[in-house]
């Protein structure tokens, strides 16, 4: 559907198809896409792993490689046809008129220039700037996105700098010549969510103040809530559902938006409230689609021949114009509401058998040095870390990275070994017990589940000896048994046997983790400790995964110790929850007492900082300064004092908090007494470092 | 910084003194042999005994060796049988023949592989990158001895364009420099081919890299991707290679030398080796060993400059 | 079980093809597909025909040389060239070409695949202990393969060969020492790379032996750069083969060396090129056929 040329339409696609020549023919990777983005909007294109998006935004650059072409349609940039620029116009355009924010900013920098010269290069290539005017405009830049010291920042390296900050100097980079459109694909994936709060911020402020149209590509619905005023859904290669933010989240009528809603956890609600429903099947094949709707075979609606004979065409949602949705059945269906509860798990009270126990845990190392053999400070990964997991229940624990969850959690499985403190599991003392010293029945009764599906099984094994291998080590069976259990296995995580003879490299993320709790569930463990287990897989996929382990949990009464960044996740799964800053205990506490007021100060935070599909959360974002400080000084008092917005003076710095205790277990380690916390907390966030819900008007 | 050297010289010495106690161990291994491989092959056993007792060879290894160390340190690194002359004269004859030889060849060798392995990576997949591929392969793939054959077979057999051995004499009609071309061109045609594929694997790692997107995406042309971005972060990892190629022209050399008769440093260990000429032995092990390690060190220092995140 | 049990039986595998797309579009630099026309490239065949083309001969060689190796020939010395009799000519000696070509390559391929084995195995042992246990084992391991290689393998070789004599075993034992150090430092690489992975963290878990881990664990995961490094590593033995042979210490006379037929007739060269530049031709194909076939395989394996 083409309109008028409007001079305020900077992006248009008119029916774009994009194909890849792989070895096994043409991949229409997107097909059929229109689109428009006007000066100064933001658009959110949402999708997970397979549906296209990155192509598209490579595509609006005419970066698609040699294999990779515009196979039909046209994109117009402010009215011109990409496809038919040259080579000569398409570099004009680069860096000056589209920018583009990529997701691992490391890797999107140059390792051996300095961030200066890295800068200067757009305004010195694109607008023949003089290389002093062009540090002029770099600094200024470097202030825009909130650099204290731009002037020191230009002489840096990448790779002295962090995450957050590596991010914001790429956006410094893609801003600094002013562009029209800005795509952003990813661009927080992989930061802390505070981090990733601060990013987000920041990039709203600059696009409204340069009236700079974006483009926000993201799996993660919640991200692109507070962000956008329009919202993309892209299903295998094509818009489901798109429109005005406000309206697509009150009334979506995409079953798979459905879908994707209801895999989200919510920070209100947990496992007992309301479940998490993942989207059953498979994302589609891009050499042989389906013919008619792409989404058809994982549609729980879905309807032959309606839904599968023919190509379905994107229609008005009535009473809302702007809202478009690609289903034959969508007037038809009812409106989506957050599911209730079905009373999947009932609250029986547990008797309160306490499995694993630790006790003023604490670890340092000193990493090893470079080249030169130069060793770095110790780095004080844990310390005084009190926490307990009862038997059948979930622990979560949540922090931001640097905050010792993971150094945790190898300490008690025993890849690494305390260097102070106790862990007790189950009458045994293993805190110096690295898992080589661990007596059989030990390593029997603590089993992990590790994070990245890609590394986590061995590619040259078949699932079947992997499972078989854990169980035999584990249990001991003959061969024959263990292939048996394997099979048992298998089904308790919901795979056929067939898998057995397969390769990780035949399988997908979520079978790849299914097969790794298979191996950790090999020798009927009493805790499994779960290292960010959904962390890199698509949302649908994780809902599946997380309702896996905690129906495995409840059948099997095991504890699991389930850590995590994600707090919506965490709110979901866990009864009790610590929360890490630095190597130390924040606050520990069931679940519900974490989640309501009075909150550590960084739990307040990190609260505020998470991303809610709701584009009408009112919650206020608190927004921290700073950076984390570095791990190899342990602080005299708070380790969270530099950042804390709620600090009361000299005593966060220099004594350490004492750990103050609540109703139900509940530990905050604060000076300010709890009763005024509370106080503080009602009366609303601190000043200073909020800012408003992102959404909303202009 | 300090730290640095002083762990470097620390294992330089530390590999002169095993490397040198090996080989002397090695060669002087039984003292019966020793004063034999002095004396001949027809030599009577009553006179290799007396010999043995001269030389005072009957002596423990280690003790030998020290007295050796001792005498080399001041100098004294005893004489050549085989060419009848103080082993320290030779030697630096030798090796600065073997000098002049490298340091031509290297002056080709390093535009030309930089040159080849950059164009080649810079364009992963193009014609020009796998007509590099193959010739590089091939080039390396004949042993210098078959490549001397056969530029001997054209130039001098058959065209007669230069002369067939190179030994350094201005008689014969042939001057220096045409007497160097054809080992000189040996050399460079090998080792490039070589140090050319490793060039390239460099550089097509680095145009893979996601910052090479950031810079084609900024708008910049090709060429300034290429030379802005992508050239230093390519050469981190072959100016190593670069570098140690000093150690293969200085010490490995031998098979050109041979095939052109140049009065160079490794034929004359080939020929001490096939004479049991001990002393020269001995001595020329060490300068070789002296010269690959101070070429690892110079690598590694280089490698240092290249990359920051190794400095900072 | 709940009713959503099984809502994921239905699960299939995507074909792998397609995992390196999804992988690409999903953010991963767009110019890293390529996919090849064939199952191998044309390099890989054409080297791997190359040796294969070897080995038969060297296998064959009793059966197809027209002559015994050694057999001299009065009537074909004062016309070496070659003839109808000798397809290839003879030698300074009146020996058929030819046939010392084909014997050679037996040679050639029984002592260069047993030096290239005894140097893997032995550098891949002591590249894996170095790279697993790290520490004091690693540090020991990887100074003295920092002596070793800091020697240049010529004149070890000729100090060792011309002192200890040259047999096959002794050139098979030198060769596999100076290159034993290198494999162990590739595999060492990828050991130290491969046992952050978590399914070597799982296996741990469960309580497998560290010789376990090594060899089943992180080994065949090493298979890839390894293969490709062993191709290499035979190419560079048959140079070196050829060398000893050339430089007069190499396999004892008067059975048919490569190098050692070159080093009997270069210096005829301006008289009668062939009986150098035939054995120079046949060692410069086989070396190229498994240069290319390790171009090819790593290629063909690559990211």
């Amino acid at each position: 559907m083409s309109e008028a040329p409007n001079p305020d339409t900077v992006l248009q696609l008119d029916s774009v198809r994009l194909s890849y020549d792989l070895r096994a023919g043409e991949a229409n990777v997107v097909r059929g896409l229109d689109l428009t983005l006007r000066r100064g909007e933001a658009l959110g294109l949402v999708g997970e792993s397979g549906s296209g998006k990155s192509t598209i935004a490579y595509a609006l650059v005419r970066y698609l490689g040699p294999h990779g072409r515009i196979a039909g349609g046209r994109i117009l940039f402010e009215g011109r046809d990409i496809a038919a620029m040259s080579e000569a116009e398409l570099r004009q355009i680069r860096g000056r008129r589209i920018a583009m924010v990529y997701q691992e900013p490391i890797s999107s920098l140059n390792p051996v220039m300095t961030v200066g010269r890295q800068l200067t290069e757009v305004p010195r290539v694109h607008e023949a700037l003089s290389v002093a005017a062009a540090r002029g405009r770099a600094e200024a830049m470097l202030a825009d996105v909130n650099f204290a010291d731009p002037a020191a920042i230009m002489a840096r390296y990448p790779h002295q700098l962090s995450g957050g900050q590596q991010q914001r100097i790429v956006i410094a980079m893609a801003l600094i010549s002013k562009p029209a459109l800005l795509i952003m694909d990813e661009p927080t994936t992989g930061l802390d969510v505070t981090v990733e709060a601060a990013v987000l911020e920041l990039v709203r402020q600059l696009v409204r103040r340069h009236n700079t149209a974006l483009l926000f590509i993201s799996h993660n619905l919640a991200t692109v809530a507070g962000l956008c005023d329009r919202i993309a859904v892209l299903y295998g290669g094509e818009i489901v559902e798109e429109g005005p933010i406000r309206q697509v989240f009150a009334n979506p009528r995409h079953p798979y938006t459905h879908g994707l809603l209801d895999s989200l956890p919510r920070l209100a609600r947990n496992k007992h409230d309301m479940p998490l429903r993942s989207i059953e099947g498979h994302a589609p094949s891009l050499l042989a689609r389906p013919k008619g709707c792409g989404f058809a075979p994982r549609c729980r609606h879905a309807e032959t021949p309606r839904c599968t004979a023919a190509e379905v065409a994107s229609t008005a949602v009535p009473g809302e114009s702007e809202h478009r949705v690609r289903c034959v059945k969508a007037v038809e269906l009812a409106p989506w509401r957050p599911l209730a509860t079905a009373g999947a798990h009932d609250r029986a009270p547990h008797a309160r058998v306490t499995l694993l126990s630790t006790e003023a845990l604490a670890k340092q190392y000193v990493p090893a040095g470079g080249v030169f053999g130069r060793r770095g400070a110790t780095v004080h990964a844990l310390g005084g870390i009190d926490l307990v997991v009862n038997r059948g229940q979930t622990l979560a624990i949540v922090g931001e990275s640097g905050c010792g969850k993971s150094t945790f959690a190898r300490v008690v499985s025993g890849l690494d070994t305390a260097s102070a403190g106790r862990v007790m599991l189950d009458g045994d003392e293993i805190a110096m017990l690295p898992v080589e010293r661990r007596s059989a029945g030990i390593k029997r009764k603590l089993q992990m589940v590790f994070q990245n599906p890609e590394s986590t099984l061995n590619p040259s094994h078949t699932v079947g000896h992997t499972i078989a291998r854990a169980v035999r080590c584990l249990k001991g069976l003959s061969p024959r048994a263990a292939r048996r259990e394997a099979e048992r296995l298998l089904e308790m995580v919901q795979l056929l046997p067939e898998i057995l003879a397969r390769k990780p490299a035949q399988l997908s993320g979520g079978q790849k983790q299914r097969v790794a709790i298979a191996r950790a569930l090999a020798g009927d463990p009493d805790v499994v400790v779960a290292d960010e287990p959904v962390s890199s897989l698509d949302v649908s996929v994780q809902a599946a995964i997380i309702n896996l382990l905690s129906e495995l949990q409840a059948e099997r009464d095991e504890s699991l110790i389930f850590i995590s960044h994600d707090l919506a996740m965490v709110r979901y799964l866990a009864d009790h929850v610590a929360v890490m800053y630095l190597g130390r205990l924040a606050e520990f506490g069931p679940v519900d007492a974490l989640f309501t007021p009075p909150y550590h100060p960084y739990t307040e935070a990190l609260l505020s900082a998470v991303p809610q599909p709701d584009p009408d959360q009112r919650r206020a974002r608190i927004i921290l300064e700073g950076s984390l400080p570095s791990t190899s000084v342990t602080p005299k008092g708070c380790p969270f004092a530099s950042r804390c917005p709620r600090k009361v003076g000299a005593v966060c710095e220099e004594t350490p908090p004492p750990m103050q205790h609540g109703p139900g277990g509940h530990r905050i380690a604060c000076h300010i007494p709890l009763p005024d916390l509370l106080r503080l907390q009602a009366a609303g966030p601190p000043t200073g470092t909020v800012f408003p819900p992102l959404a909303g008007s202009a | 910084m300090t730290r640095f050297f002083l762990k470097h010289l620390l294992f330089l010495g530390l590999t002169l003194v095993v490397v040198s106690f090996l080989v002397f161990v090695l060669t002087e291994l039984t003292p019966g042999d020793v004063a034999r491989k002095y004396l001949g092959a027809y030599a009577t056993q009553e006179q290799v005994d007396l010999l043995t007792r001269q030389m005072r060879l009957d002596r423990p290894v280690t003790v030998r060796y020290v007295e050796y160390v001792g005498k080399m340190l001041s100098g004294d690194l005893g004489d050549s049988t085989r060419f009848r002359v103080p082993v320290k004269d030779i030697i630096f004859d030798r090796l600065v023949n073997t000098a002049l030889l490298a340091f031509v060849s290297f002056l080709l060798i390093v535009p030309l592989s930089i040159a080849l392995g950059v164009a080649a990576g810079m364009r992963e997949g193009s014609m020009l990158d796998r007509g590099i591929v193959l010739g590089s392969a091939i080039l390396a793939s004949i042993p210098e001895f078959a490549l001397g054959v056969f530029l001997a077979t054209i130039f001098v057999v058959t065209l007669g364009w230069l002369p067939g051995t190179a030994m350094l004499q201005a008689g014969g009609g042939w001057s220096i420099a045409a007497q160097m071309v054809l080992p000189v061109a040996v050399i460079v045609l090998f080792d490039t081919g070589y140090v050319v594929s490793m060039v390239r694997a460099s550089m097509v790692e680095v145009m893979r890299r996601p910052y090479i997107r950031t810079a084609i995406l900024k708008g910049m042309s090709f060429r300034q991707v290429v030379v802005g971005h992508a050239l230093r972060n390519a050469m981190i990892n072959p100016v190593t290679v670069i570098l140690l190629q000093i150690n293969y022209l200085v010490t490995g050399v031998v098979v050109v030398e041979s095939v052109f008769a140049y009065p160079g440093f490794g034929r004359m260990m080939l020929e001490a080796s096939l004479y049991k000429d001990i002393a020269l032995i001995e001595a020329g092990a060490l300068v070789a060993v002296f010269i690959a390690v101070i070429t690892q060190i110079l690598g590694d220092v280089g490698y240092m400059l290249l990359d920051p995140r190794i400095r900072t | 079980m709940s009713k959503m049990a099984f809502d994921n039986m239905s699960e299939v595998a995507p074909p792998s093809g397609e995992q390196a797309l999804r992988a690409a579009i999903g953010g991963l630099d767009v110019r890293g597909i390529a996919p090849a026309r064939f199952g191998a490239s044309p390099m890989t065949l054409t080297g791997l025909g190359i040796v294969l083309f070897w080995i038969v001969v060297a296998l064959l060689a009793p059966l197809i040389a027209p002559y015994p190796p050694n057999a001299t020939d009065a009537l074909a010395v004062a016309h070496p060239t070659p003839s109808a009799a000798h397809w290839l000519g003879t030698d300074h000696l009146g020996r058929d070409i030819l046939s010392r070509v084909l014997w050679g390559a037996r040679r050639v391929l029984t002592v260069a695949p047993v030096a290239v084995l005894a140097a893997a195995i032995a550098g891949t042992l002591l590249g894996l202990c170095a790279g697993y246990y790290r520490g004091v084992i690693d540090f020991v391991v990887s100074r003295i393969a920092d002596i070793l290689l800091s020697f240049p393998v010529i004149i070890l070789y000729m100090i060792v060969l011309a002192m200890f004599g040259s047999s096959a075993l002794n050139i098979i034992l030198v060769i596999a020492v100076t290159k034993a150090p290198i494999i162990g430092r590739i595999v060492r690489g990828l050991t130290l790379e491969l046992r952050e992975r978590d399914y070597v963290a799982a296996a741990k878990m469960r309580g497998e032996t560290p010789l376990h881990i090594m060899l089943v664990e992180i080994l065949p995961n090493a298979r890839g750069p390894l293969i490709v490094d062993m191709c290499l590593r035979m190419g560079y033995t048959t140079i070196t083969i050829g060398v000893l042979g050339f430089l007069g210490i190499g396999l004892p006379p008067p059975d048919p060396d490569w190098g050692g037929m070159v080093k009997d007739t270069y210096g005829l060269m301006s008289v009668w090129p062939h009986m150098s530049v035939i054995p120079c031709a046949a060692i410069s194909s086989m070396v190229v056929g498994f240069n290319l076939l390790a171009i090819g395989l790593r290629e063909d394996t690559g990211p």
